[in-house]
């Protein structure tokens, strides 16, 4: 696959957006999952993978034939990810817990959208509470788990893609684990 | 982590996860959770929170997606969309080229004909500061073409004159007359200055030569 893909990145040097419409196509799930996984809302994730795409678009020429291709999008895509939330974030957090509510967040008084609570299928309510609890993770823990857990990566990979010291990636990773440890072991 | 254990289980743990233990220290790890229920419980948690987390749907990218992309990309470099359209349209690809060529070989052999001065060889015309003579009493059989010069006609001239990028001059010592009194000239008479007209000379000339053989 790597080899169709610098073929293609080829002709996108060449100026063919064509060729890039089937790079968009071999990557978009992926990209998009890195995205959704990590702002946690379908708009925002779109829209990021979109400028994701873009900007590989824009500076291919910066793109290392060499390399996998695909460690060089997921690092402009995660690097997309972490600006959006360092910049949104808010005053408050929906996942502080409100005074005097034990254990309610803000996130209980939202209605989820779609299916009414209980007719939720009980998997997707899991499914839910899991995105859920991927999302509290401080942001340099989540990166390295989606990447790890839910792209499925190597450690050597992620290390790349965050141009981190494979050392640093590890002990994130281990920090993460156990945050998540802790808030899922009652499941 | 919730237990009295030594740190080292722990980090032995998740150097398990990462699949990066060493013999050793594996071994060291399962006899530990064979006697130690706090570090097992522990090690089983870490187990079933990473099977929670992979256990989550892959989701897809919105259908459109790409199109939305492709639509939304910079312009793509001229170059390639000519070429596209060069691809197209072959008859007029090659007739753009053949024009091109055309207006540029004669642009160009214009320009270097513009630094010389050039006439029709002929042994009785004299040559003086970029002006051709014909001489009085001399009778020139054949056409002449001059360039990048002037011609002066004393004599007579049995044919066309063209002059390219000059003139055809009157008598130096006063004589009123379009060509000297005496000269005369028994076919036409053409100045071309320019290009466009030289590369309607260019053409029909060249059209000449080819009806001829």
């Amino acid at each position: 696959m790597e080899d169709l893909v610098k073929a293609r990145i080829k002709e996108v040097l060449k100026g063919d957006q064509n060729a890039f419409g089937e790079i968009i196509e071999l990557y978009k799930d992926k990209v998009y999952q890195i995205c959704y996984r990590m702002l946690g809302n379908s708009f925002e994730a779109e829209d990021c993978t979109q400028e994701a795409f873009i900007r590989a678009y824009v500076n291919i020429d910066r793109y290392n034939i060499d390399r996998k291709f695909s460690t060089w999008l997921f690092r402009i895509a995660t690097n997309l990810c972490i600006d959006r939330i360092r910049k949104k974030k808010p005053d408050y957090y929906l996942d502080a817990e409100i005074a005097g509510a034990d254990g309610l967040t803000l996130y209980s008084q939202i209605p989820s959208s779609g299916l009414s609570p209980d007719k939720k299928v009980e998997s997707m309510e899991l499914q839910d509470h899991i995105q859920q609890e991927i999302l509290n993770l401080p942001e340099k823990y989540r990166t390295v788990i989606i990447l790890k857990y839910i792209e499925e990566l190597s450690l050597n990979e992620i290390s790349e893609i965050l141009n981190l010291p494979l050392g640093t990636v590890k002990t994130r990773i281990h920090r993460g684990r156990e945050a998540l440890r802790k808030k899922l072991r009652h499941i | 982590m919730g237990n009295q254990c030594d740190e080292k289980y722990v980090e032995y743990m998740h150097e398990y996860l990462d699949g990066d233990i060493s013999i050793e220290h594996e071994k060291e790890l399962r006899e530990h959770l064979q006697t130690c229920s706090a570090c097992k419980k522990q090690f089983e948690e870490l187990e079933k929170t990473i099977a929670l987390v992979q256990s989550t749907s892959h989701i897809q990218a919105p259908p459109g997606f790409t199109e939305k992309v492709l639509k939304n990309l910079p312009k793509e470099k001229k170059n390639v969309s000519i070429k596209r359209w060069f691809g197209r349209h072959p008859f007029l690809t090659a007739a753009i080229i053949f024009l091109t060529l055309m207006t540029t070989s004669m642009v160009s052999s214009w320009e270097q004909k513009n630094e010389q001065f050039t006439v029709t060889k002929h042994p009785d015309i004299i040559i003086e500061n970029n002006t051709a003579i014909v001489p009085e009493g001399v009778t020139i059989t054949g056409d002449i073409v001059v360039e990048n010069g002037d011609i002066l006609i004393a004599g007579k001239v049995e044919g066309n004159v063209t002059v390219i990028n000059g003139k055809v001059i009157e008598e130096k010592n006063g004589g009123e007359s379009y060509l000297a009194s005496a000269g005369e000239v028994t076919g036409d008479i053409e100045e071309i200055d320019q290009v466009f007209e030289w590369l309607w000379f260019q053409i029909k000339s060249t059209m000449q030569k080819i009806l001829e053989h």
